[in-house]
């Protein structure tokens, strides 16, 4: 096994082993039973209305929609505590100093860390999106036009926030990393109820504000477009400004490079 | 090339603080060199500037003729930190085991099991960091640090949380390292450990050198105890070549002599003296 792979598998180990994934697991084990307690009744009162297959597609785009912010919510937690210690806590814990000095390099490492997590995450993700897919299919008889493309479009938005809590590591302590992710997690869901005021105001500097938020934090356009992919009649751009389409897709790429890129920069020049 | 670790000029700036001043190390194949100061003298940070993880401000570092912190660097040392942590559920066989991943070492189970029998954990093998003592777990550190055969072990107070038996199979492995060619350079307090095995002792203060020796060579002699049957006579500043004639005369006079010992400053004295206390 390559120093590479071993880091990912030792990432991997420990992460199974952190008492957040029990905690998350938890989490989502209660919110898909309550999941299915609502969709259940949802979908039955429906029937007992007789309602046709545009009601249950208005239906089910609005639990799984909903449902799908809870996955952003766990998984984006779970990406957070997977990698808010990866360089600066581990290394005041002593953890990092044994690794650093083997041949593998710096550079190898943070990547090999940075996999582990996005895997960790970005599985999870997978999982539960799916087993609501299919939970919101077999109770309601209802499927999302885009399921591909609903789920890729949560895993970016998870993706987006793994680099950023890893690039915050290299700076901040675990503790003040943790909360300055979660602070800008908030940033972006606040972003889009600024455009929501900005649109209602007719207000072009808090439009100019949200919109430049959107750019700096495409996690949340990035869900809002996964939200999108729910139905031909669901429109999200007007939700948040920023970018969208194509133009969404080559900015995840090129900002999580950069961020990739300013994390490696800040581990190679620190002193540990 | 026979230098195993050499530095050249190295400084450290923190800041203000200058940690390390201009120093110049080397050491060769199979040399156990120990590094001396007080608490901020610039020992740890000469260490992790040998293997990169600190980056000097001035002056070079080379290992085995790499650049410190270079793979090539990496892997030909071994270094266990004064504060270091392994994970808690890995068992001590599993530590071993994610290091010779990260180091490539193909040794597997029977490098595994020597090295854990070799820090004498052989019977802790299957025993989680967690439940282990802190001495077993400094044990594990050295054990860890020779995964893959370091040409240059760099270890930061290795014994510190060691008992007496603990502190002596330290020693004992460390001359063992010697004569297998492995160069040691040992940071510690224990200035009596430190004497036993060293070869040399390089004494860092404020930062700098400023002294640097065999043990021998560093201790200065005090002068020469005689016990008579009238007590103990002290000849301050008598030197080994002395006695004789110290002796002689003592006889000549009538004295009846018992014992004779030729008194020298320990490496603590020399310590002391250079570090001003």
């Amino acid at each position: 096994m390559s120093p590479w792979a071993t880091v990912v598998r030792y990432a991997v180990q420990e992460s199974l082993r952190r008492r957040v994934f029990l905690v998350v697991l938890v989490l989502t084990g209660l919110f898909l039973a309550a999941y299915a307690a609502g969709a259940l009744a949802i979908f039955g009162g429906l029937d007992d209305f007789g309602g046709d297959g545009d009601e249950r597609a208005a239906v089910g785009t609005g639990l799984l929609g909903f449902a799908m912010f809870v996955v952003l919510f766990l998984g984006t937690t779970l990406a957070i505590f997977l990698t808010i210690g990866t360089v600066r806590g581990d290394a005041e814990r002593g953890l990092l100093a044994p690794l650093v000095v083997r041949p593998l390099g710096r550079t190898q490492l943070l990547g090999a860390r940075m996999a582990a997590a996005a895997a960790m995450s970005g599985g999870y993700v997978v999982a539960f999106f799916a087993v609501l897919v299919l939970l919101t299919g077999a109770v309601g008889q209802w499927f999302p036009d885009a399921v591909l493309g609903a789920g890729a479009g949560l895993v970016g938005a998870v993706l987006v926030v793994c680099a950023l809590s890893l690039l915050g590591s290299t700076f901040l302590t675990a503790t003040a990393n943790g909360i300055a992710v979660f602070m800008l997690f908030g940033a972006g869901l606040a972003a889009a109820l600024l455009h929501q005021l900005a649109l209602g105001l007719d207000s072009g500097a808090l439009k100019g504000i949200s919109e430049l938020a959107g750019w700096l934090l495409p996690f949340m356009a990035l869900y809002l477009a996964s939200l999108g992919s729910l139905g031909p009649d669901i429109n999200t751009a007007d939700i948040l400004g920023g970018p969208s389409g194509v133009a969404l897709f080559g900015w995840t790429l090129v900002y999580l490079a950069l961020l990739a890129a300013g994390a490696r920069t800040a581990f190679l020049r620190r002193d540990l | 090339m026979s230098e195993v670790l050499e530095c050249h000029g190295l400084s450290k700036r923190y800041g203000a603080k200058l940690a390390l001043e201009s120093v110049d190390l080397t050491l060769a194949r199979g040399e156990l060199v120990g590094l001396l100061g007080p608490n901020g003298a610039g020992k740890t940070t000469l260490m992790k500037s040998a293997c990169g993880l600190l980056r000097p401000s001035g002056g070079s570092v080379s290992v085995c003729g790499a650049p410190a912190g270079s793979g090539e660097a990496l892997s030909r040392l071994g270094y266990l930190a004064e504060l270091f942590r392994f994970p808690g559920w890995l068992t001590a066989e599993e530590v071993i085991e994610l290091h010779q991943g990260l180091s490539r070492s193909r040794g597997g189970a029977a490098e595994r099991a020597a090295l854990l029998d070799l820090v004498g954990l052989g019977e802790a093998r299957g025993v989680k960091v967690d439940a282990m003592s802190k001495g077993m777990q400094q044990r594990l550190g050295i054990a860890q640090a020779l995964v893959g055969t370091p040409h240059l072990l760099l270890l930061d107070e290795p014994a510190s949380a060691l008992d007496p038996a603990g502190r002596r199979a330290v020693r004992e492995l460390l001359l063992s390292l010697r004569q297998r060619g492995i160069s040691v350079l040992l940071n510690s307090h224990l200035l009596s450990d430190v004497e036993l095995v060293c070869d040399r002792v390089v004494l860092l203060v404020g930062g700098r050198v400023v002294r640097s020796g065999r043990p021998a060579d560093l201790v200065r002699p005090r002068g020469v105890e005689v016990e008579t049957a009238s007590g103990v006579h002290t000849y301050e500043g008598s030197t080994r070549e002395d006695a004789p004639r110290i002796v002689s005369e003592l006889v000549a006079g009538g004295e009846q002599v018992y014992g004779v010992r030729v008194l020298a400053s320990t490496l603590e004295d020399v310590y002391l003296e250079s570090v001003g206390a």
